[in-house]
Protein backbone atom coordinates (compact mmCIF):
# COMPACT_ATOMS: atom_id res chain seq x y z
CA UNK A 1 0.00 0.00 0.00
CA UNK A 2 1.38 2.92 -0.89
CA UNK A 3 2.13 6.74 1.26
CA UNK A 4 -1.18 8.47 1.14
CA UNK A 5 -0.64 12.19 -0.06
CA UNK A 6 -1.42 13.11 3.88
CA UNK A 7 1.34 11.12 5.07
CA UNK A 8 3.77 11.94 1.97
CA UNK A 9 3.03 15.69 2.87
CA UNK A 10 3.79 15.07 6.56
CA UNK A 11 7.27 12.88 5.69
CA UNK A 12 7.80 16.15 3.67
CA UNK A 13 7.54 18.90 6.03
CA UNK A 14 9.09 16.80 8.85
CA UNK A 15 12.56 16.39 6.68
CA UNK A 16 12.32 20.34 5.52
CA UNK A 17 11.52 21.29 9.30
CA UNK A 18 14.65 19.37 10.27
CA UNK A 19 17.02 20.80 7.79
CA UNK A 20 15.98 24.22 8.50
CA UNK A 21 16.23 23.53 12.51
CA UNK A 22 19.61 22.10 11.71
CA UNK A 23 21.25 24.75 9.50
CA UNK A 24 20.18 27.61 12.33
CA UNK A 25 21.15 25.05 14.95
CA UNK A 26 24.76 24.85 13.77
CA UNK A 27 24.76 28.50 12.83
CA UNK A 28 23.96 29.28 16.51
CA UNK A 29 25.45 26.09 17.76
CA UNK A 30 29.11 26.54 16.88
CA UNK A 31 29.71 30.18 17.96
CA UNK A 32 27.34 29.72 21.49
CA UNK A 33 29.56 26.36 22.04
CA UNK A 34 32.74 27.94 21.55
CA UNK A 35 32.25 30.43 23.97
CA UNK A 36 31.22 27.77 26.67
CA UNK A 37 33.92 25.68 25.96
CA UNK A 38 36.56 28.66 26.84
CA UNK A 39 34.92 30.50 29.69
CA UNK A 40 34.41 29.86 33.34
CA UNK A 41 32.28 31.68 35.60
CA UNK A 42 28.96 32.48 36.84
CA UNK A 43 27.46 33.58 33.48
CA UNK A 44 28.97 30.67 31.28
CA UNK A 45 27.23 28.41 34.12
CA UNK A 46 23.87 29.84 33.70
CA UNK A 47 24.31 30.17 29.93
CA UNK A 48 24.94 26.50 30.12
CA UNK A 49 22.22 25.53 32.67
CA UNK A 50 19.81 27.46 30.25
CA UNK A 51 21.10 25.63 27.18
CA UNK A 52 20.79 21.70 28.69
CA UNK A 53 17.05 22.83 30.03
CA UNK A 54 15.08 21.40 27.16
CA UNK A 55 16.54 18.03 28.17
CA UNK A 56 15.04 17.25 31.14
CA UNK A 57 11.86 19.52 31.59
CA UNK A 58 8.72 18.05 29.46
CA UNK A 59 8.01 19.12 26.00
CA UNK A 60 5.28 20.48 26.73
CA UNK A 61 6.08 22.59 29.42
CA UNK A 62 8.60 24.73 26.91
CA UNK A 63 6.16 24.60 24.74
CA UNK A 64 3.41 26.17 26.57
CA UNK A 65 5.79 29.03 27.05
CA UNK A 66 6.90 29.23 23.63
CA UNK A 67 3.44 30.01 22.70
CA UNK A 68 2.85 32.28 25.48
CA UNK A 69 5.90 34.23 23.89
CA UNK A 70 4.95 34.03 20.30
CA UNK A 71 1.18 34.69 20.73
CA UNK A 72 0.24 37.94 18.86
CA UNK A 73 -0.48 40.01 21.91
CA UNK A 74 3.12 39.50 22.98
CA UNK A 75 6.02 41.84 21.84
CA UNK A 76 7.76 39.03 19.74
CA UNK A 77 4.04 38.12 18.33
CA UNK A 78 3.35 41.55 17.16
CA UNK A 79 7.48 42.54 16.12
CA UNK A 80 6.82 39.60 13.76
CA UNK A 81 2.86 40.05 12.53
CA UNK A 82 4.56 44.01 11.02
CA UNK A 83 7.41 42.45 9.63
CA UNK A 84 5.83 39.49 7.63
CA UNK A 85 2.16 40.04 7.88
CA UNK A 86 1.56 36.35 9.93
CA UNK A 87 0.62 35.45 12.85
CA UNK A 88 3.40 33.44 14.35
CA UNK A 89 1.94 31.12 16.40
CA UNK A 90 0.43 28.03 14.96
CA UNK A 91 2.74 28.89 12.21
CA UNK A 92 5.63 26.95 10.68
CA UNK A 93 8.35 29.66 11.65
CA UNK A 94 7.10 28.79 15.07
CA UNK A 95 7.53 25.35 14.37
CA UNK A 96 11.41 25.95 13.94
CA UNK A 97 11.93 28.10 16.75
CA UNK A 98 10.22 26.09 18.65
CA UNK A 99 12.54 23.15 17.37
CA UNK A 100 15.78 25.12 17.58
CA UNK A 101 14.87 25.58 20.87
CA UNK A 102 14.33 22.02 22.18
CA UNK A 103 17.28 20.32 20.05
CA UNK A 104 19.81 23.23 21.07
CA UNK A 105 21.42 20.73 23.64
CA UNK A 106 21.60 17.86 21.45
CA UNK A 107 23.93 20.30 19.41
CA UNK A 108 25.49 22.72 21.79
CA UNK A 109 27.00 19.54 23.93
CA UNK A 110 28.78 17.42 21.21
CA UNK A 111 30.63 20.43 20.06
CA UNK A 112 31.28 22.24 23.60
CA UNK A 113 33.10 18.93 24.26
CA UNK A 114 34.75 18.59 21.65
CA UNK A 115 36.11 22.14 21.85
CA UNK A 116 36.98 21.51 25.44
CA UNK A 117 39.33 18.92 24.24
CA UNK A 118 41.73 20.43 22.09
CA UNK A 119 44.38 21.68 24.00
CA UNK A 120 44.84 25.34 25.00
CA UNK A 121 48.80 24.55 23.82
CA UNK A 122 47.68 24.11 19.61
CA UNK A 123 45.96 27.65 19.68
CA UNK A 124 48.80 29.00 21.82
CA UNK A 125 51.28 27.45 19.27
CA UNK A 126 48.56 28.92 16.32
CA UNK A 127 48.79 32.86 17.56
CA UNK A 128 52.34 32.67 17.81
CA UNK A 129 52.35 31.54 14.06
CA UNK A 130 50.99 34.96 13.38
CA UNK A 131 46.91 33.36 13.42
CA UNK A 132 44.10 35.81 14.97
CA UNK A 133 41.60 34.35 17.42
CA UNK A 134 38.92 33.97 14.39
CA UNK A 135 41.87 32.42 12.25
CA UNK A 136 42.91 30.19 14.93
CA UNK A 137 39.31 29.10 15.55
CA UNK A 138 39.02 28.18 11.75
CA UNK A 139 42.32 26.83 11.08
CA UNK A 140 42.24 24.58 14.26
CA UNK A 141 39.47 24.65 16.21
CA UNK A 142 37.43 23.41 13.48
CA UNK A 143 39.13 20.71 11.42
CA UNK A 144 39.98 19.28 14.74
CA UNK A 145 36.10 19.04 15.90
CA UNK A 146 34.71 18.01 12.35
CA UNK A 147 33.18 14.59 13.32
CA UNK A 148 31.77 16.30 16.46
CA UNK A 149 30.14 18.35 13.96
CA UNK A 150 28.61 15.50 11.71
CA UNK A 151 27.44 14.37 15.21
CA UNK A 152 26.02 17.36 16.84
CA UNK A 153 23.73 18.01 13.11
CA UNK A 154 22.90 14.21 13.17
CA UNK A 155 21.78 14.28 16.67
CA UNK A 156 19.92 17.93 15.97
CA UNK A 157 18.22 16.42 12.91
CA UNK A 158 16.86 13.24 14.65
CA UNK A 159 15.74 14.71 17.33
CA UNK A 160 14.02 17.50 15.23
CA UNK A 161 12.29 14.65 13.30
CA UNK A 162 11.12 12.85 17.03
CA UNK A 163 9.74 15.91 18.44
CA UNK A 164 5.99 15.76 19.71
CA UNK A 165 5.02 17.96 23.03
CA UNK A 166 6.15 21.12 21.49
CA UNK A 167 5.15 20.87 18.00
CA UNK A 168 1.89 20.03 19.20
CA UNK A 169 2.06 23.34 21.63
CA UNK A 170 2.96 25.58 19.47
CA UNK A 171 2.11 24.65 16.05
CA UNK A 172 -1.16 22.36 16.20
CA UNK A 173 -1.84 20.27 13.86
CA UNK A 174 -2.75 21.99 10.38
CA UNK A 175 -1.97 19.91 6.75
CA UNK A 176 1.31 21.04 4.81
CA UNK A 177 1.72 23.64 7.51
CA UNK A 178 2.81 22.15 10.84
CA UNK A 179 1.90 18.91 10.94
CA UNK A 180 4.92 17.04 11.02
CA UNK A 181 4.95 12.75 11.14
CA UNK A 182 4.91 12.87 15.17
CA UNK A 183 1.89 14.68 14.93
CA UNK A 184 0.28 12.68 12.05
CA UNK A 185 1.39 9.25 13.82
CA UNK A 186 -1.02 10.75 16.99
CA UNK A 187 -3.62 11.40 14.63
CA UNK A 188 -4.00 8.04 13.10
CA UNK A 189 -3.86 6.02 16.48
CA UNK A 190 -6.30 8.26 17.75
CA UNK A 191 -8.32 7.22 14.89
CA UNK A 192 -7.36 3.45 15.42
CA UNK A 193 -5.41 3.11 11.82
CA UNK A 194 -2.99 1.07 12.75
CA UNK A 195 -1.69 -0.40 9.88
CA UNK A 196 -0.75 3.20 8.84
CA UNK A 197 0.73 4.06 12.12
CA UNK A 198 3.19 1.35 12.03
CA UNK A 199 4.31 2.60 8.78
CA UNK A 200 5.20 6.05 9.89
CA UNK A 201 6.41 4.35 13.60
CA UNK A 202 8.50 1.78 12.14
CA UNK A 203 9.88 4.37 9.51
CA UNK A 204 10.85 6.56 12.79
CA UNK A 205 12.26 3.80 14.15
CA UNK A 206 14.21 2.75 10.98
CA UNK A 207 15.48 6.06 10.57
CA UNK A 208 16.82 7.09 13.81
CA UNK A 209 18.35 3.18 14.18
CA UNK A 210 20.56 3.65 10.76
CA UNK A 211 21.70 7.22 11.55
CA UNK A 212 22.45 6.57 15.30
CA UNK A 213 24.29 3.16 13.88
CA UNK A 214 25.70 5.36 11.70
CA UNK A 215 27.35 7.60 13.54
CA UNK A 216 28.48 5.40 16.51
CA UNK A 217 30.51 2.86 13.78
CA UNK A 218 33.01 5.50 13.03
CA UNK A 219 35.72 5.60 15.40
CA UNK A 220 36.59 8.95 16.44
CA UNK A 221 40.57 8.64 16.83
CA UNK A 222 40.50 8.00 12.70
CA UNK A 223 38.48 10.56 11.83
CA UNK A 224 41.04 13.53 12.89
CA UNK A 225 43.57 13.98 9.91
CA UNK A 226 43.04 16.12 7.28
CA UNK A 227 46.18 15.48 4.79
CA UNK A 228 47.40 18.77 3.72
CA UNK B 1 66.77 51.36 20.41
CA UNK B 2 68.26 47.81 20.87
CA UNK B 3 67.50 44.98 22.91
CA UNK B 4 64.66 43.45 25.09
CA UNK B 5 63.48 45.57 27.71
CA UNK B 6 61.73 44.00 30.27
CA UNK B 7 59.61 45.62 33.45
CA UNK B 8 57.85 42.58 34.40
CA UNK B 9 55.88 41.69 37.41
CA UNK B 10 53.51 38.12 36.59
CA UNK B 11 52.21 36.57 39.87
CA UNK B 12 52.15 32.76 39.16
CA UNK B 13 50.84 29.52 41.16
CA UNK B 14 51.29 29.10 44.58
CA UNK B 15 52.56 32.66 45.90
CA UNK B 16 55.47 32.59 43.17
CA UNK B 17 56.17 36.10 41.59
CA UNK B 18 58.33 36.78 38.36
CA UNK B 19 59.52 40.26 39.04
CA UNK B 20 62.22 41.46 36.81
CA UNK B 21 63.85 44.61 35.07
CA UNK B 22 66.16 44.36 32.80
CA UNK B 23 66.96 44.52 28.91
CA UNK B 24 67.75 41.18 27.20
CA UNK B 25 70.30 41.20 23.83
CA UNK B 26 68.70 41.25 20.97
CA UNK B 27 71.53 39.44 18.89
CA UNK B 28 72.89 35.95 19.12
CA UNK B 29 71.74 33.53 21.32
CA UNK B 30 70.80 34.33 24.61
CA UNK B 31 69.99 31.57 27.22
CA UNK B 32 67.16 32.01 30.40
CA UNK B 33 69.06 29.12 32.57
CA UNK B 34 67.75 28.81 36.28
CA UNK B 35 66.36 25.36 38.27
CA UNK B 36 62.69 24.07 37.26
CA UNK B 37 60.05 26.62 38.77
CA UNK B 38 62.15 29.64 38.65
CA UNK B 39 60.04 31.65 36.12
CA UNK B 40 61.71 30.82 32.57
CA UNK B 41 58.74 29.73 31.12
CA UNK B 42 56.80 32.52 32.37
CA UNK B 43 59.28 34.55 31.32
CA UNK B 44 59.29 33.48 28.07
CA UNK B 45 55.15 33.66 28.04
CA UNK B 46 54.93 37.28 28.68
CA UNK B 47 57.27 37.98 26.05
CA UNK B 48 55.24 36.21 23.23
CA UNK B 49 51.90 37.72 24.85
CA UNK B 50 50.39 34.18 26.04
CA UNK B 51 50.11 35.74 29.60
CA UNK B 52 49.82 39.12 30.37
CA UNK B 53 51.72 40.15 33.49
CA UNK B 54 50.45 43.21 35.90
CA UNK B 55 49.39 46.05 34.51
CA UNK B 56 52.53 48.47 35.12
CA UNK B 57 54.72 46.10 33.09
CA UNK B 58 56.40 46.62 29.86
CA UNK B 59 58.04 44.75 27.08
CA UNK B 60 59.71 46.29 23.78
CA UNK B 61 61.58 44.99 21.56
CA UNK B 62 63.82 47.34 19.29
CA UNK B 63 61.66 50.42 19.21
CA UNK B 64 58.46 48.11 19.16
CA UNK B 65 55.84 48.50 22.27
CA UNK B 66 54.06 45.39 22.99
CA UNK B 67 53.35 46.01 26.22
CA UNK B 68 53.41 49.38 28.09
CA UNK B 69 50.80 51.38 30.32
CA UNK B 70 47.02 50.48 28.36
CA UNK B 71 48.59 48.64 25.06
CA UNK B 72 48.85 45.40 24.71
CA UNK B 73 49.82 43.77 20.98
CA UNK B 74 48.63 40.41 20.53
CA UNK B 75 50.79 36.99 20.04
CA UNK B 76 49.51 37.03 16.51
CA UNK B 77 51.37 40.62 15.87
CA UNK B 78 54.27 40.37 17.31
CA UNK B 79 56.09 38.39 15.10
CA UNK B 80 57.73 35.82 17.32
CA UNK B 81 57.59 32.26 17.13
CA UNK B 82 57.81 30.03 19.86
CA UNK B 83 59.02 26.52 19.84
CA UNK B 84 57.55 24.49 22.84
CA UNK B 85 58.89 21.73 24.89
CA UNK B 86 56.07 19.55 23.31
CA UNK B 87 57.04 20.09 19.65
CA UNK B 88 52.49 21.53 19.74
CA UNK B 89 52.73 20.44 15.53
CA UNK B 90 48.84 20.56 14.55
CA UNK B 91 47.82 16.65 14.73
CA UNK B 92 44.98 17.51 11.79
CA UNK B 93 48.15 18.27 9.19
CA UNK B 94 51.06 16.19 8.20
CA UNK B 95 54.19 17.60 8.48
CA UNK B 96 53.92 19.60 4.89
CA UNK B 97 50.81 20.94 6.28
CA UNK B 98 52.33 22.37 9.24
CA UNK B 99 54.87 23.97 7.83
CA UNK B 100 52.32 25.54 4.85
CA UNK B 101 50.48 26.69 8.68
CA UNK B 102 53.19 29.63 8.98
CA UNK B 103 54.26 30.01 5.37
CA UNK B 104 50.45 30.97 4.60
CA UNK B 105 50.78 33.11 7.52
CA UNK B 106 54.78 34.11 7.09
CA UNK B 107 54.89 38.16 7.90
CA UNK B 108 57.22 38.24 5.50
CA UNK B 109 57.48 36.17 2.37
CA UNK B 110 60.57 34.22 1.38
CA UNK B 111 62.82 34.43 4.05
CA UNK B 112 63.61 31.91 4.74
CA UNK B 113 62.26 29.74 1.90
CA UNK B 114 60.61 26.41 2.30
CA UNK B 115 63.33 24.86 0.31
CA UNK B 116 65.85 26.24 2.79
CA UNK B 117 64.43 25.53 5.87
CA UNK B 118 63.82 21.67 4.85
CA UNK B 119 67.25 21.55 4.04
CA UNK B 120 68.57 22.84 7.51
CA UNK B 121 66.37 20.81 8.85
CA UNK B 122 66.62 17.57 7.13
CA UNK B 123 63.52 17.06 6.77
CA UNK B 124 63.01 16.16 3.25
CA UNK B 125 61.83 12.65 4.10
CA UNK B 126 59.23 13.47 6.73
CA UNK B 127 57.10 15.68 5.04
CA UNK B 128 54.34 13.39 3.83
CA UNK B 129 54.27 12.28 7.63
CA UNK B 130 51.62 12.73 10.25
CA UNK B 131 52.97 14.12 13.47
CA UNK B 132 52.24 11.15 15.76
CA UNK B 133 54.42 9.07 13.46
CA UNK B 134 57.23 11.05 14.50
CA UNK B 135 59.91 10.59 17.23
CA UNK B 136 60.62 13.06 19.50
CA UNK B 137 63.36 14.87 18.09
CA UNK B 138 62.04 14.50 14.23
CA UNK B 139 59.39 16.40 15.68
CA UNK B 140 61.05 19.12 17.23
CA UNK B 141 62.61 19.34 13.97
CA UNK B 142 59.83 20.20 12.09
CA UNK B 143 58.42 22.65 14.92
CA UNK B 144 61.36 24.84 14.69
CA UNK B 145 61.20 24.90 11.01
CA UNK B 146 57.57 25.86 11.07
CA UNK B 147 58.89 28.59 13.52
CA UNK B 148 61.11 29.92 11.17
CA UNK B 149 59.31 29.45 8.20
CA UNK B 150 56.88 32.20 10.09
CA UNK B 151 59.72 34.79 10.06
CA UNK B 152 59.80 35.99 13.39
CA UNK B 153 62.48 38.71 14.25
CA UNK B 154 62.52 37.15 17.42
CA UNK B 155 62.69 32.89 18.46
CA UNK B 156 61.80 31.81 21.80
CA UNK B 157 63.04 28.32 22.33
CA UNK B 158 61.22 26.95 25.24
CA UNK B 159 63.64 23.60 26.56
CA UNK B 160 63.05 22.07 22.97
CA UNK B 161 65.36 19.04 24.02
CA UNK B 162 63.90 18.32 26.96
CA UNK B 163 62.34 15.23 25.81
CA UNK B 164 64.63 13.90 23.46
CA UNK B 165 67.46 11.64 23.59
CA UNK B 166 71.10 12.16 23.46
CA UNK B 167 71.56 12.04 19.73
CA UNK B 168 68.69 14.19 18.77
CA UNK B 169 69.22 16.52 20.86
CA UNK B 170 73.14 17.12 19.64
CA UNK B 171 71.19 16.53 16.19
CA UNK B 172 69.12 19.62 16.88
CA UNK B 173 71.86 21.61 19.06
CA UNK B 174 73.94 21.54 15.50
CA UNK B 175 70.88 22.70 13.91
CA UNK B 176 70.21 25.11 15.93
CA UNK B 177 73.63 26.30 15.73
CA UNK B 178 74.10 26.36 11.99
CA UNK B 179 70.66 28.45 11.60
CA UNK B 180 72.58 31.22 14.42
CA UNK B 181 75.05 31.11 11.99
CA UNK B 182 72.83 31.59 8.75
CA UNK B 183 70.15 33.83 9.95
CA UNK B 184 70.63 36.71 12.14
CA UNK B 185 67.89 35.83 14.36
CA UNK B 186 68.11 36.28 18.00
CA UNK B 187 66.89 33.66 20.07
CA UNK B 188 65.93 33.17 23.46
CA UNK B 189 66.63 29.91 24.65
CA UNK B 190 65.23 28.50 28.08
CA UNK B 191 67.26 25.59 29.64
CA UNK B 192 68.13 23.62 32.89
CA UNK B 193 71.09 21.82 31.18
CA UNK B 194 73.72 23.99 31.48
CA UNK B 195 75.51 21.60 28.63
CA UNK B 196 72.81 22.78 26.15
CA UNK B 197 73.57 26.52 27.30
CA UNK B 198 77.44 26.09 26.75
CA UNK B 199 77.37 24.97 23.77
CA UNK B 200 75.21 27.06 22.05
CA UNK B 201 74.58 30.47 24.39
CA UNK B 202 76.38 33.70 23.89
CA UNK B 203 74.68 35.53 26.38
CA UNK B 204 72.99 33.76 29.66
CA UNK B 205 70.49 35.19 32.09
CA UNK B 206 70.69 33.30 35.60
CA UNK B 207 67.09 33.09 36.71
CA UNK B 208 66.40 32.52 40.23
CA UNK B 209 62.63 32.67 42.10
CA UNK B 210 61.20 34.48 39.74
CA UNK B 211 64.64 37.07 39.57
CA UNK B 212 67.37 37.84 37.31
CA UNK B 213 70.33 37.14 40.17
CA UNK B 214 73.31 37.45 36.83
CA UNK B 215 73.65 38.47 33.16
CA UNK B 216 76.27 38.59 30.81
CA UNK B 217 78.22 36.98 28.23
CA UNK B 218 78.38 33.26 28.46
CA UNK B 219 82.28 32.46 28.69
CA UNK B 220 82.54 35.33 30.99
CA UNK B 221 80.05 34.43 33.55
CA UNK B 222 80.46 31.00 33.84
CA UNK B 223 84.04 31.82 34.92
CA UNK B 224 82.79 34.04 37.78
CA UNK B 225 83.12 33.19 41.16
CA UNK B 226 80.30 35.64 42.29
CA UNK B 227 77.16 33.55 40.74
CA UNK B 228 75.40 30.26 41.31
CA UNK B 229 77.71 28.68 38.70
CA UNK B 230 80.49 28.63 39.67
CA UNK B 231 78.94 26.95 42.85
CA UNK B 232 77.34 24.32 41.11
CA UNK B 233 79.08 20.50 41.20
CA UNK B 234 79.44 20.57 37.62
CA UNK B 235 80.85 23.96 37.50
CA UNK B 236 82.88 24.51 34.12
CA UNK B 237 84.85 27.34 32.47
CA UNK B 238 84.32 27.47 28.80
CA UNK B 239 87.17 28.47 26.72
CA UNK B 240 87.67 29.95 23.01
CA UNK B 241 90.04 28.08 20.91
CA UNK B 242 90.58 27.26 17.37
CA UNK B 243 91.39 23.58 15.44
CA UNK B 244 95.50 23.70 15.02
CA UNK B 245 95.96 20.47 13.36
CA UNK B 246 94.96 16.67 14.08
CA UNK B 247 97.86 14.33 15.53
CA UNK B 248 96.26 10.62 13.76
CA UNK B 249 99.45 8.81 15.48
CA UNK B 250 97.80 9.11 19.16
CA UNK B 251 94.26 10.15 18.36
CA UNK B 252 94.46 14.24 19.37
CA UNK B 253 93.59 17.37 18.18
CA UNK B 254 95.84 20.10 18.88
CA UNK B 255 93.51 23.43 19.81
CA UNK B 256 95.09 27.12 19.95
CA UNK B 257 93.66 29.15 23.07
CA UNK B 258 94.98 31.83 23.94
CA UNK B 259 98.15 31.16 22.43
CA UNK B 260 98.49 27.92 24.99
CA UNK B 261 98.16 24.70 22.93
CA UNK B 262 95.77 21.58 24.36
CA UNK B 263 95.14 18.51 23.56
CA UNK B 264 91.73 16.96 23.06
CA UNK B 265 90.59 13.86 21.85
CA UNK B 266 90.63 13.66 17.84
CA UNK B 267 87.96 15.77 16.20
CA UNK B 268 86.56 15.93 13.04
CA UNK B 269 86.50 19.47 12.54
CA UNK B 270 89.23 21.07 9.91
CA UNK B 271 92.02 22.77 11.16
CA UNK B 272 91.50 26.62 11.51
CA UNK B 273 87.72 25.92 13.04
CA UNK B 274 86.96 27.95 15.82
CA UNK B 275 85.66 26.26 18.18
CA UNK B 276 84.38 25.81 22.11
CA UNK B 277 86.05 23.59 25.48
CA UNK B 278 84.07 23.07 28.23
CA UNK B 279 86.72 22.87 31.37
CA UNK B 280 85.17 21.69 34.48
CA UNK B 281 86.26 22.53 37.15
CA UNK B 282 86.99 19.62 39.48
CA UNK B 283 88.88 18.62 36.32
CA UNK B 284 91.59 21.48 36.98
CA UNK B 285 94.53 21.21 39.27
CA UNK B 286 97.25 23.82 40.15
CA UNK B 287 100.95 23.71 41.02
CA UNK B 288 103.43 26.63 41.81
CA UNK B 289 106.36 24.50 39.60
CA UNK B 290 105.62 23.51 36.20
CA UNK B 291 105.46 20.14 36.61
CA UNK B 292 107.87 17.94 34.37
CA UNK B 293 107.22 14.24 34.23
CA UNK B 294 103.76 14.01 34.52
CA UNK B 295 100.83 12.27 33.07
CA UNK B 296 98.76 15.21 32.35
CA UNK B 297 99.71 16.72 28.92
CA UNK B 298 97.66 19.65 28.92
CA UNK B 299 99.68 22.09 31.72
CA UNK B 300 99.51 25.87 31.13
CA UNK B 301 100.77 28.55 32.36
CA UNK B 302 98.00 30.90 34.40
CA UNK B 303 97.88 33.42 36.72
CA UNK B 304 95.54 33.25 40.08
CA UNK B 305 93.10 35.64 39.25
CA UNK B 306 90.61 35.57 41.99
CA UNK B 307 89.60 32.65 44.88
CA UNK B 308 85.64 32.29 45.97
CA UNK B 309 83.67 31.77 48.47
CA UNK B 310 84.72 28.46 51.29
CA UNK B 311 82.48 25.11 50.57
CA UNK B 312 83.25 22.63 53.06
CA UNK B 313 86.24 21.49 52.20
CA UNK B 314 86.59 22.74 49.14
CA UNK B 315 87.36 26.25 47.52
CA UNK B 316 86.65 27.22 43.61
CA UNK B 317 89.73 28.99 42.02
CA UNK B 318 89.69 31.10 39.21
CA UNK B 319 92.84 31.27 36.81
CA UNK B 320 93.80 33.86 33.71
CA UNK B 321 94.85 32.44 30.43
CA UNK B 322 95.65 35.68 28.60
CA UNK B 323 92.15 37.56 28.43
CA UNK B 324 90.44 33.93 29.11
CA UNK B 325 89.74 32.19 32.85
CA UNK B 326 89.46 28.87 33.67
CA UNK B 327 87.59 27.52 37.43
CA UNK B 328 89.78 25.04 39.20
CA UNK B 329 88.60 23.68 42.46
CA UNK B 330 90.52 22.43 45.07
CA UNK B 331 90.79 21.55 48.94
CA UNK B 332 90.79 24.33 51.08
CA UNK B 333 93.59 22.01 52.61
CA UNK B 334 95.69 22.32 49.54
CA UNK B 335 94.73 26.32 48.92
CA UNK B 336 96.27 27.02 52.46
CA UNK B 337 99.97 24.75 51.91
CA UNK B 338 100.65 26.57 48.28
CA UNK B 339 99.69 29.58 50.40
CA UNK B 340 98.01 31.00 47.39
CA UNK B 341 97.18 34.61 47.02
CA UNK B 342 96.02 36.43 44.24
CA UNK B 343 98.19 37.28 41.35
CA UNK B 344 100.42 34.31 41.59
CA UNK B 345 101.61 32.78 38.54
CA UNK B 346 101.02 29.03 38.79
CA UNK B 347 100.31 25.87 36.01
CA UNK B 348 97.16 24.66 35.93
CA UNK B 349 96.92 20.52 35.20
CA UNK B 350 93.81 20.03 33.04
CA UNK B 351 92.75 17.14 33.08
CA UNK B 352 89.99 16.59 30.76
CA UNK B 353 88.65 18.99 28.29
CA UNK B 354 85.53 18.42 26.49
CA UNK B 355 84.80 20.26 23.26
CA UNK B 356 82.10 21.57 22.63
CA UNK B 357 80.44 21.59 18.96
CA UNK B 358 82.43 23.95 16.39
CA UNK B 359 81.04 27.60 17.39
CA UNK B 360 80.91 30.22 15.05
CA UNK B 361 81.47 33.33 17.00
CA UNK B 362 78.51 35.32 16.20
CA UNK B 363 78.98 38.73 18.09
Amino acid sequence: MPLSAAELDAIYLTIVLATITTVLLLLLGTPLAWWLSRRRGTVPALVESVVALPLILPPTVMGFYLLLMLAPDTAVGRLWQQVTGTQLAFSFSALVIGSVAYSLPFVVQPLQSAFQRIPEGLLQAAATLGAGPLDQFRSVALPLARRSFLTAASLGFAHTVGEFGVVLMIGGNIPGETRVVSIALYDLVESLRFAEAHRLAAGLVLFSLVLLFLLYRGDPRHNWRVRA
Amino acid sequence: MSGLALRLDCPGERGFRLSLDTVLSDRGITAIYGPSGSGKSTLLDCIAGLRRPLPGSTVRFRDQRWQEDSAFVPPWQRRIAYVFQDARLFPHLDVAGNLDYARRRCRAPGSPTGAQVIDWLDLQDLLDRAPDTLSAGQGQRVAIARALLSAPRLLLLDEPLANLDHAASQQCLGCLQRLAGELELPMLYVSHAIEEVSQLADHIVLLEQGRVVGQGPLLELCSRLDTRLSSEEQAAAIARGTVRRHDPEFDLTEIDVAGHTLFVNRLVQAAGRPCRLRIPARDVSVCRQQPADSSILNILPVTLAGIGREDGARVMLRLALGSQFLLARITRKSAARLRLQVGDRLYAQIKSAALLMESIDRL
